[in-house]
């Protein structure tokens, strides 16, 4: 296509000239949980080395795999990517069985769609993806409002290629405009006759059938312990031209990512929260989330209780029991933490780590 | 989501009771809110206890 057909194009469908990737982190820059994951796997959906990225896995499969953001300099543009290397095959494929990634969508983030209207938008995913051999997976998204899918199959060679699917406009089903999840991007990357056993989609919208919506022309990821899948680039946008990825800054990208995930990583004598003594033998203090959260969020202490110390009138306590409070809000997270001895009632203090181990995790993902 | 264990926590401060749910989700230990929907730990949990694969244990 030309650069005047393309802007064309581009102009035709209303696409914007920014803000126009419905993926956070596709560029695969924040890894905020870690960089690296062995034994993944068997019956686990989880968020693992890439920020929003979350590994779908289900039935009962021996496949075991590592996950990596891996550094990268064979992609001009692109120094990150997800890398999936399998570490344990399983060639006899139960009928359940399925392996993914995956990036969730919530409904007020995807009203540009218009999905479900008259005017309802076609959508383009690109992303560029390589392997250790040719391998054939399959694309989904998924209405999980209206359980409709649209599936399509993309193919991996031993060096980058960029993949450019159009997925065509839905009339039927509106997504709910609110904070949970609407709207899905899934690529199968293994799956079992429950999912490959019937008629695939391919490119049509259609009602959620679970035998329809992986082909069975699938690869199995885990054919082969050689088995790699690297991933990058990933842009889903409005409109029927995959436009150059568009690429943001480290920092606008893991406050995006923090809306879901936040992780607080404090080294030797970091200030972590400053409280009050609710009594002689305990206290509670706020941690302020760095940016407002999708949800109230799960929070969770790193390491053992010792990665921690209580200072209060020239008195320091290392905590007995560390708990982030129910009184949680998309803003802000109460802790509570006891001891043993007595420190005066009303007094105020401080939480400080001790060492280099300690950190603080607040989870809202979709 | 690979749910070990479950457990209720009480308010210390107003006794309210079932405050949050310790949980140990893929082999680190959370405070998941209690009677929060849009929580996806807290949804997780209520589905594995409604399936009948998941029992949470009282308050100590």
């Amino acid at each position: 296509m030309s650069k005047a057909a393309e802007l064309a194009a581009l102009i035709g469908s209303q696409t914007a000239l920014s803000n126009r990737n419905l993926i956070i982190n596709g560029a695969m820059q924040i890894a905020q949980r870690g960089t690296s994951f062995a034994g993944l796997g068997g019956n686990a959906e989880a968020y693992y080395a890439i920020d929003r990225i979350k590994h779908l896995s289900g039935g009962t499969s021996a496949g075991r795999y590592t996950a990596t953001q891996e550094a990268i300099t064979d992609l001009a543009g692109f120094p990150t990517a997800l890398k999936l290397a399998c570490t344990t095959e399983d060639t006899s494929i139960a009928a359940g069985e399925f392996f993914g990634i995956s990036h969730y969508f919530e409904g007020q983030n995807v009203q540009r769609i218009q999905k479900g209207y008259s005017t309802a938008k076609s959508l383009t995913l690109s992303f560029y993806v390589k392997g250790n051999a040719s391998a054939t997976y399959t694309a989904e998204l998924k209405d999980t409002d209206n359980s409709r899918i649209n599936g399509q199959i993309f193919n991996v060679t031993t060096s980058w290629t960029r993949v450019e699917l159009t997925y065509p406009a839905d009339t039927t089903g509106k997504l709910n405009n609110d904070n949970a999840l609407s709207f899905a991007l899934n690529l199968y990357l293994h799956a079992g006759s429950t999912y490959t056993g019937g008629t695939f989609i391919n490119g049509t919208w259609a009602s959620e059938v679970q035998a329809n919506r992986i082909s069975s022309s699938n690869t199995s990821f885990y054919d082969s312990t050689n088995r790699t899948f690297f991933i990058t680039g990933i842009q889903l946008e409005v409109g029927e031209v995959a436009t150059p990825f568009e690429h943001e800054s480290y920092a606008a990208t893991l406050q995006k990512c923090q809306r879901y995930f936040q992780k607080r990583v404090f080294t030797d004598a970091d200030a972590i929260w400053v409280g009050a003594n609710f009594n002689a033998t305990s206290a509670y203090g706020v941690i302020e989330h760095i940016v407002t959260m999708r949800a109230e969020p799960s929070g969770a202490y790193s390491g053992t209780l010792a990665d921690y110390k209580y200072y209060s009138a020239a008195n320091t306590k290392t905590p007995s029991t560390m708990t982030i409070n129910s009184r949680n809000s998309e803003n802000s997270s109460e802790t509570h933490i006891d001891w043993s001895g007595d420190l005066n009632s009303g007094g105020a203090g401080w939480l400080r780590a001790v060492g280099t181990n300690a950190f603080v995790q607040l989870e809202a993902e979709l | 989501m690979n749910i070990t264990s479950a457990r209720y926590k009480n308010d210390p401060v107003s006794g309210k009771e079932n405050d949050i749910i310790i949980a140990v989700i893929n082999d680190t230990e959370w405070c998941v809110p209690n009677n929060a929907p849009k929580n996806s730990h807290y949804a997780e949990i209520m589905r594995q206890v409604a399936a009948g694969e998941l029992t949470i244990a009282d308050a100590d």
